[in-house]
């Protein structure tokens, strides 16, 4: 399913907001390829930077923010590559939907109410050069078929007379309107029904298999990113902690964090469990903790995790963490999950 | 059994719009045992929100009873329907909103402190609040009792909101989505709290949840009941429910959720329904509402008449379904289901 090109290469990207209390690093050195066909989920606590890196990729981000290190390259069609960082308004404009889409959280907040489902296909459509409805129309009503809307219903209704998720499919539909090659959702299941959830899980999967478009998502759902995701990356207090297949990542998790997550969620499946909760909170991005971020909260935590920084290390094929006891993590992961089996 | 602290007899609840009336709650049967944990799911609009505050007391019953210790609500008096009021309290889902951002913990706190008269002096008033920061593991009470709801994390206000809860002495508290809006990493020990609350207190805890998951974690040694528009379709023992599913609509919803296990999630079997959209509440369909969408729709039977909450051979617990009820006629039916089921 995914071939080996890159499409975006992100390396050593940082992002800091000016606050009153002096710079709050919301990214810090994040670094990762999406390959074309890719799904790459990005999990953590809210506030751990995922959604910043997300508006970063897309240079959406707000006014007091600025981007003090890094490199974003995105590959085009014909091979050619840019730095997001580097493009000029006009390109920029031209990157954003018919190169790299978003589809945002909370659908009924990003449809106009006064407008006509088509009025927006059209208007998008226009901003990017196509002024021919009746070729955006067929468009759109081939992109509501793919996910299982009633197209001339749809195509024609206000966004009140649809249902949360319908609207959370009209938004995928007209993220897709250009033919872009990356798409990104924020929380694209979060507060939505479970059948609701399914359908756009469904929805997603078949759609991406059939236009072969690589997909970032953000989710604090850790079931939602087992499901769908190739790759999946955990964030903490600004970091990717931890990168890797997503079976990797669930079943040999080398970061304290993600086992940390993975042990904190109930499985439907499981029968009475044992949960354990990560103790105390995120921390202060204004003026983060020494060594790993983490350590405050870790179990696994010793002298070193206060004092130095972990380098991110390759643990397995494709898999890298940013952990000092990634072994110890690992040993207690697979009887974790020998234990569920 | 010993006698139910909060039950629920054919009780119907409907709001006005307009000049429409919309029954969000039909027929509902429920008690609350002391020390229960119940655990109400399904998805927004099923009315398990309107149920818990028909439980507390909150919004009266358009039709039906609603008992507290055997006895009709509307009977208490005086100092009776006070003491009924305070053993029933609800902790709110969104902890930003539920706290007044003007005053400090120790304020919100002892507003329902003194208006109940829990305690009769400063110094009392000053030791049961530090009592129950404790009891919510605020610890220690000195650092978060003169702060304000917004120098607290979304844990912490929800804890502060418990602990509000339990200035009364409750002997049940309904807990309407009160972790949904805290992090995953912080969830369980929210809930973990919620358990041992319940032992020290001798609490009946009713946690209203849409996630399925969380309430089979928090629930397991409890029931759960779950509702689709307005109606029970099923009501059992935890372990029961969400093992040995019932009805078609409980199948749906634990055949459609992902879980955090990759190979699993993707092997599991998916139930496709006939229509994937919810019917509006002012157009319940007759019979089943679940009959329009439902798999194993049977023509005539299930859009002709209202299933009722019954025993269901080969379960331990009462589903509303009529093919699986109904015995001889559909038996051949159910053996069907059951066996497509294992």
């Amino acid at each position: 399913m995914s071939e080996n090109k890159v499409v975006l290469s992100v390396r050593d990207l940082s992002v800091h907001y000016l606050t009153q209390r002096g710079a709050l690093k919301a990214v810090s050195h994040a670094s990762f390829d999406l390959h074309k066909g890719e799904t790459l989920a990005l999990m953590g606590e809210s506030g751990c930077g995922k959604s910043t890196l997300n508006l970063a990729l897309m240079r959406l981000l707000p006014g007091n923010a600025r981007v003090p290190n890094g490199a974003i390259v995105y590959t085009r069609r014909d091979g050619s590559t840019i730095d997001v960082l580097k493009m000029n308004q006009d390109r920029l404009r031209r990157f954003r939907w018919s190169e790299c889409a978003m589809v945002f959280q909370a659908a009924l907040n990003s449809l106009n109410p006064v407008l006509r489902v088509r009025d927006m296909f059209y208007d998008t459509a226009r901003a990017h050069g196509e002024t021919n409805h009746h070729k955006v129309r067929r468009r759109a009503l081939e992109l509501f078929r793919k996910v299982r809307l009633d197209p001339e219903r749809v195509f024609n209704a206000y966004p009140h007379e649809l249902s949360g998720g319908m609207r959370q499919r009209v938004l995928i539909a007209l993220g897709l309107l250009l033919d872009p090659q990356i798409v990104i959702l924020d929380e694209p299941t979060t507060a939505v029904d479970i059948l609701t959830q399914r359908t756009i899980i469904d929805v997603l999967l078949s759609i991406k298999d059939e236009l072969n478009f690589s997909i970032i998502f953000i989710s604090h759902d850790l079931s939602v990113a087992a499901e769908m995701a190739d790759t999946v990356g955990t964030m903490y207090a600004g970091e990717i902690v931890e990168l890797g297949p997503v079976n990797d990542m669930f079943y040999r998790p080398r970061h304290a964090y993600t086992l940390g997550l993975l042990e904190a969620i109930p499985r439907l499946s499981a029968g009475a469990e044992e949960l354990t909760s990560i103790p105390g909170s995120p921390p202060d991005l204004v003026e983060p903790p020494s060594g790993c971020k983490f350590h405050i909260r870790c179990p696994f935590a010793t002298d070193i995790c206060a004092k130095e920084t972990p380098p991110m290390e390759v643990v397995g094929d494709g898999h890298s963490a940013a952990c000092w006891h990634a072994d110890q993590v690992y040993a207690r992961a697979l009887q974790f999950t020998g234990a569920e089996s | 059994m010993s006698q139910p602290l909060v039950e629920l007899r054919h009780v119907d609840r409907s709001f006005k719009q307009g000049r429409v009336m919309i029954p969000v709650l039909q027929d509902i049967n429920l008690t609350v045992a002391p020390n229960e944990i119940l655990c109400l799911v399904g998805e927004s609009g099923c009315g398990k929100t309107t149920t818990g505050k028909i439980i507390v007391g909150l919004l009266s019953q358009s039709a039906g009873d609603v008992l507290y210790q055997g006895r009709p609500v509307g009977e208490f008096r005086g100092k009776e329907r006070s003491a009924y009021r305070r053993a029933l309290q609800i902790v709110h889902q969104d902890p930003f909103a539920s706290l007044n951002s003007a005053h400090t913990i120790g304020q919100i706190l002892s507003y329902p402190l003194k208006r109940h008269k829990m305690v009769h002096s400063r110094a009392e008033l000053r030791r049961r609040i530090w009592e129950l920061l404790t009891l919510v593991d605020l610890t220690p009470p000195g650092d978060v009792v003169n702060k304000f709801p917004h120098q607290l994390s979304g844990g912490q206000r929800q804890r502060v909101s418990i602990a509000r809860a339990l200035t009364v002495e409750p002997k049940l508290i309904v807990a309407d989505e009160a972790v949904s809006m805290v992090d995953v990493s912080i969830r369980v020990s929210l809930l973990k709290m919620m358990h041992r609350l319940r032992d020290q207190l001798n609490l009946a805890i009713v946690f209203i949840t849409h996630d399925l998951a969380l309430a089979k974690y928090f629930a397991w040694e409890g029931r759960i009941g779950v509702m689709y528009l307005g109606r029970m379709v099923e009501l059992g023992p935890t372990p029961d429910v969400i093992v040995n599913p019932a009805h078609p609509y409980t199948r749906a919803l634990i055949s459609a959720i992902p879980e955090a296990d990759p190979e699993l999630t993707r092997r599991k079997e998916r139930m496709i329904l006939r229509s994937e959209d919810i019917p509006s509440l002012t157009e319940i369909p007759a019979g089943c509402a679940f009959h329009p969408r439902c798999p194993f729709f049977v023509p005539g039977l299930c859009d002709s008449r209202v299933p009722p909450l019954a025993d269901a051979e080969g379960f331990r617990h009462q589903v509303a379904c009529l093919p699986l009820t109904q015995g001889d006629a559909l038996r051949e039916y159910g053996d069907a289901f059951r066996e497509e089921q294992s």
